[in-house]
């Protein structure tokens, strides 16, 4: 297994001239925000003065439970409104832009809690993850000829994807008899139907057995090799070591550290921000699964 | 006690005009519930709106009946636009409870005595609604076997209504096996990541509700040509309840589901209470009265659709690995 | 369904008085036709009828009749809707008639009118001050009493999640365990009391422990609970239509209370008493949610129940708690609506949409809010009347909830949702 490839090799050559601080600017970066602020009542869960996301890495967004890290992502992706800032991806201007035009330019995240869709046959949710189909308009839905030829390139794209991700056994069963393995894997493959420039995983390794977390790791550098982008979400530090190029640290809302993850491992202010967390744990770790989605 | 009676009537109204409206309604709300997710407790206002634009126009308004069809048809649109504009973006509850205030808005109007020149107030709209549709009746007689009893009006719209129910039935298999169908389950399922893969959940399931809107509208549609007469008080939020345990009966999500569903529950229905109704002439059953057979009937699809929507969802005949996956 | 059969106010009284067989000659039904502004109706021909027995007497110019009945047992009276005023008509046609069991005592039966074309002249020219004031304390009588249902319905929202659309079924359950109760040999006053509490374990705790406690553990969606909520409501309604009958029945005492005038307001006694006391129960639920351990914990599971289960809190318990309760301020609900109008084994579905409008008004799973949401729409209810016919008055409120909805959807109170 190439543990880092060309690209790997690449994004750590350039990003090696970039300065440690926070909001460093980066040589070409695919996503840049300033000043984003959200506050939930009296506090601030978000207060980003700037940072930016280089262009075919794989950056990590650490930080303790309750850093503000899946708002965040939550406001990135348009799924919450911020209160101020602004914030643009490959040079558009994205803010308050709704969710599915964040994904429809290019730039599809997954969840903290597995979104697998239960009732819908593991093939069904990598076809739902295709780009532009014909066949999702109302009228041509109707006239299968229009969209034939169309789902069966993406379907044979699927079965391709389902392979690297060990789930063509799985192919035609309901999502929701899956492992939460399997769901992880799952959901990062139905993103990466769609063909993101820049892929954003929210703990993507967040409740997966060891064995599979490795399979994860080397599907996530798999990205960054085919040319996409990576920021995904993570609390554990030891596994942002073996594969980001770039890390960013996440502390009460604020970007309090950036750097190549084995500098910012040593940052006392990072250790600092950690150790300090660790009390208030049980108090944030509910706090970043609300949402208005309806269960069934 | 008269069993081929029973039986016959039981047959005649499991495929009569009332299991088409019904069938009609469950199947809007088999594209909106069972497939999109969305909780209309309203269907009933848009069989309402099909019946009153026939009544409406027809009568009060002296105006062609093949005029009143494409009115009404598209007055359910609009009716579907104002319903979801508010609430799609809301959590599912508050279209739940918009639609069964609006349902009710709907009644109380046209049975309100200051509308009473347009819509008759409690009494309705009475008269020869259908007319222009029965002209057009080629059957020359009535139906008269024994377990199946027919006017020929009723066998005329019968007929056509079963013709509409399978272009509908197989509309819906083509819309639900699609790619469409595929973003709509998948709103089901989680909306948030429908919507996280560049799909406008809220288009899609403004579709879905226009589309089961407009079926419960043609089901109100046939109600007036069938009965030639709309009443308000025909359209209570119960007509949205028995069709949904129709739904659940056939199973929710199933393409002939409603068809299923309908058959069976007015077969079911008839039965009971032609039955009971048997058993307290013949003085076999004593401790219940003539009219105590409707509240029976009642508290029987009361507790069918609870013990469906509990146990059951995916209807009678459904599939047990759905099922095992409801229940994690 | 929700017709204008809110409140007595706006109701012609029949109001029946049986004399004593020994004190006169013989038995008779006597009332009196008050059309919807309160005005006695003359000259309106009223008609019992019974096996082998027909009579038919019009009503004098205080709208006083009386109607000379062989004997007790079952009567259909009737009122002959050609004979009616110009402008006032039944807001049911099944208003017509009512059967009636003639017994001993007072017996009160509601005959409902409306203002026949409630176009302008009609209501234009009864827009005045006593008319607005009297308005005024009914809509805040009808807030209180639909805060008592809507504080249970946003409290079960708020700790289950579970829109409860058989919440109605718990004031009707209420007012029945009351009749049952009453009828017993109970006085009201007696009998009221013991009914919130019996109702409250049974309806309420009982209702939780046989099925929503066992449907939490299979974990049903919330989508698929309403729709359980529905079948439920359904199954009591009728179970009750079943037992009960379909003629409205009413409490043996204060059935026939005759309002005290305040200036131009005039209130029954029975209502003050129950509209402060309803006041007390709210008032009470406030402070205990605000104050004690449970309701504190209660507070603690509507914010967040993942995190209050993790910090030890028995999310379980609470639930079982808000069911009690809920249920016991909704069977005060049944009766004070039984009291002042009659029971039906539809009457709690009538205010459903209703306390939905409040809740929603307010924001829904925010218990200020419901209680806020409930006092502008019983004074929008009633206050409406000044400009749309009295059978369309629930129409408004229902209107007003979905241009809340529109503006505003979390309500005036409600927080904005936290997403993702």
């Amino acid at each position: 297994m190439p543990a880092n490839g060309q690209r790997a090799l690449e994004a750590q050559a350039v990003l090696a001239g970039v300065p440690k601080v926070p909001g460093a600017p980066k040589p070409d970066p695919i996503l840049v925000a300033s000043s984003v602020v959200r506050r939930f009542g009296g506090l601030s869960a978000v207060d980003v003065e700037h940072v930016e996301v280089q262009r075919g890495s794989i950056t990590a967004l650490i930080g303790p439970n309750g850093a503000g890290k899946t708002t965040f992502f939550n406001l990135l992706t348009g799924f919450d409104a911020p209160d101020e800032g602004t914030w643009s991806f490959n040079g558009r201007s994205m803010g308050r832009l709704s969710p599915y035009r964040v994904a429809r330019l290019g730039m599809v995240r997954t969840f903290q809690l597995t979104k697998a869709l239960n009732r819908l046959r593991v093939i069904d949710n990598m076809l739902l993850g295709a780009k532009g189909q014909r066949g999702e308009h109302l009228w041509a839905s109707l006239l299968p000829f229009l969209w034939r030829r169309q789902e069966a390139n993406n379907t044979e794209r699927a079965d391709l994807l389902l392979k690297r991700f060990s789930l063509d056994a799985k192919r035609t069963d309901f999502a929701g008899s899956l492992s939460g393995g399997q769901r992880k894997l799952l959901e990062m493959a139905r993103a990466l139907m769609s063909e993101p420039e820049l892929i954003m995983l929210d703990e993507p390794m967040a409740g997966v057995n060891p064995a599979l977390t490795q399979s994860l790791l080397q599907h996530i550098k798999m990205i960054r090799e085919e040319g996409a982008t990576v920021l995904f979400v993570e609390h554990d530090m030891d596994m942002v070591h073996d594969i980001s190029d770039w890390v960013i640290v996440m502390a009460q809302g604020q970007i309090i550290a950036e750097g190549p993850p084995g500098d910012v491992m040593k940052n006392p202010e990072v250790i600092d921000a950690y150790l300090g967390a660790h009390h208030e744990r049980a108090l944030t770790e509910s706090g970043e699964s609300l949402t208005t989605g309806d269960t069934i | 006690m008269d069993l081929t009676f029973v039986l016959g009537q039981s047959i005649t109204q499991a495929l009569g005009v009332t299991a088409i409206i019904y069938c009609l309604a469950a199947m809007g709300l088999n594209l909106q519930f069972g497939y999109t997710g969305l909780l209309n407790f309203g269907q009933v206002a848009f069989a309402a709106i099909g019946a009153y634009s026939v009544g409406v126009i027809v009568i009060s308004f002296g105006a062609s009946l093949w005029a009143a069809i494409p009115i009404g048809l598209l007055a359910s649109v609009a009716l579907a636009l104002v319903l979801g504009i508010p609430t799609l973006r809301l959590r599912a509850d508050y279209l739940a409870i918009v639609t069964i205030a609006t349902s009710e808005i709907i009644r109380l109007m046209v049975r309100s005595i200051a509308l009473r020149d347009t819509f008759g107030g409690a009494n309705g709209i009475n008269g020869k609604m259908g007319q222009a549709f029965h002209d057009l009746n080629p059957f020359h007689a009535d139906i008269d076997l024994p377990f199946l009893t027919w006017t020929r009006q009723d066998l005329w719209v019968v007929t056509v209504g079963w013709s509409l129910i399978a272009i509908f039935t197989l509309a819906t298999w083509l819309l639900v096996r699609s790619p469409w169908g595929r973003v709509v389950k998948g709103i089901r399922e989680d909306e948030n990541a429908v919507v996280s893969l560049g799909k406008n959940a809220y288009v899609y399931k403004m579709q879905a509700l226009i589309l089961g809107g407009l079926l419960g509208t043609v089901g109100g549609i046939v109600w007036a040509i069938a009965k030639q007469s709309v009443q308000p008080d025909n359209f209570v939020p119960d007509v949205t309840f028995f069709s949904y345990t129709i739904l659940l009966l056939g199973g929710a999500a199933r393409v002939f589901g409603p068809i299923v569903g309908a058959i069976i529950f007015w077969f079911l229905l008839v039965f009971v209470g032609e039955f009971l109704n048997q058993m307290i002439a013949a003085g076999w059953i004593t401790f219940l009265l003539p009219t105590d057979v409707g509240p029976i009937r009642f508290i029987l699809v009361g507790l069918g659709l609870m013990g469906l929507m509990i146990f059951r969802p995916q209807g009678i005949f459904g599939d047990k690995r759905e099922l095992a996956l409801d229940a994690r | 369904m929700l017709s204008g059969a809110l409140l007595a106010g706006v109701f012609a009284c029949l109001l029946l008085a049986f004399a004593p067989p020994a004190a006169a000659a013989g038995t008779a039904i006597v009332g009196t036709l008050k059309g919807p502004d309160g005005a006695p109706l003359a000259n309106v021909s009223v008609t019992a009828s019974a096996e082998g027995f027909t009579d038919t007497v019009v009503s004098g110019p205080d709208g006083v009749f009386r109607i000379e009945v062989p004997k007790g047992g079952k009567y259909l009276l009737s009122v002959d809707e050609t004979t009616l005023p110009a402008g006032v008509s039944f807001t049911k046609p099944e208003d017509q008639s009512r059967s009636i069991l003639v017994l001993m005592g007072d017996k009160k039966v509601l005959f409902g009118f409306s203002s026949g074309d409630g176009g302008g002249g009609a209501t234009a020219s009864s827009f005045t001050w006593a008319r607005i004031s009297q308005l005024l304390v009914d809509g805040l009588f009808f807030g209180i009493l639909i805060a008592l249902g809507a504080v249970g319905l946003n409290l079960i929202f708020g700790t289950t999640g579970l829109t409860n659309f058989s919440h109605g079924e718990l004031l009707t359950l209420g007012a029945f365990t009351a009749i049952v109760l009453n009828e017993l040999g109970l006085n009201l006053i007696i009998a009221a009391p013991l009914a919130v509490l019996i109702s409250a374990m049974l309806w309420g705790w009982g209702q939780n422990k046989i099925l929503w406690k066992p449907l939490r553990r299979r974990k049903t969606g919330l989508i698929a609970s309403m729709v359980v909520t529905i079948g439920l409501a359904i199954t009591i309604r009728y179970t009750l239509l079943l037992l009960f009958g379909g003629s409205p029945r009413s409490y043996q005492q204060f059935a026939g209370q005759s309002g005290l005038a305040f200036g131009p307001v005039s209130i029954t006694p029975k209502s003050i008493v129950f509209a402060i006391l309803a006041a007390i129960a709210i008032a009470a639920t406030v402070s205990w949610l605000q104050r004690s351990r449970i309701g504190k914990a209660t507070r603690a599971v509507s914010d967040n129940p993942a995190l209050a289960s993790a910090t030890g809190i028995d999310v379980e318990r609470v639930i079982s708690v808000v069911w009690i309760l809920g249920a016991g301020l909704a069977a005060f609900a049944g009766i004070y609506l039984g009291s002042t109008q009659d029971v039906t084994w539809n009457m709690g579905q009538r205010l459903l949409l209703v306390m939905f409008a409040a809740v929603t008004l307010g924001g829904l799973g925010t218990i200020y809010g419901a209680i806020v949401g409930a006092l502008v729409v019983g004074m929008f209810v009633q206050l409406s009347t000044l400009f749309i016919p009295t059978e369309m008055k629930t129409v408004g409120a229902l209107f007003l909830m979905i241009i809340i909805l529109l503006v505003r959807p979390q309500g005036i109170l409600g927080r904005r949702e936290r997403v993702g």
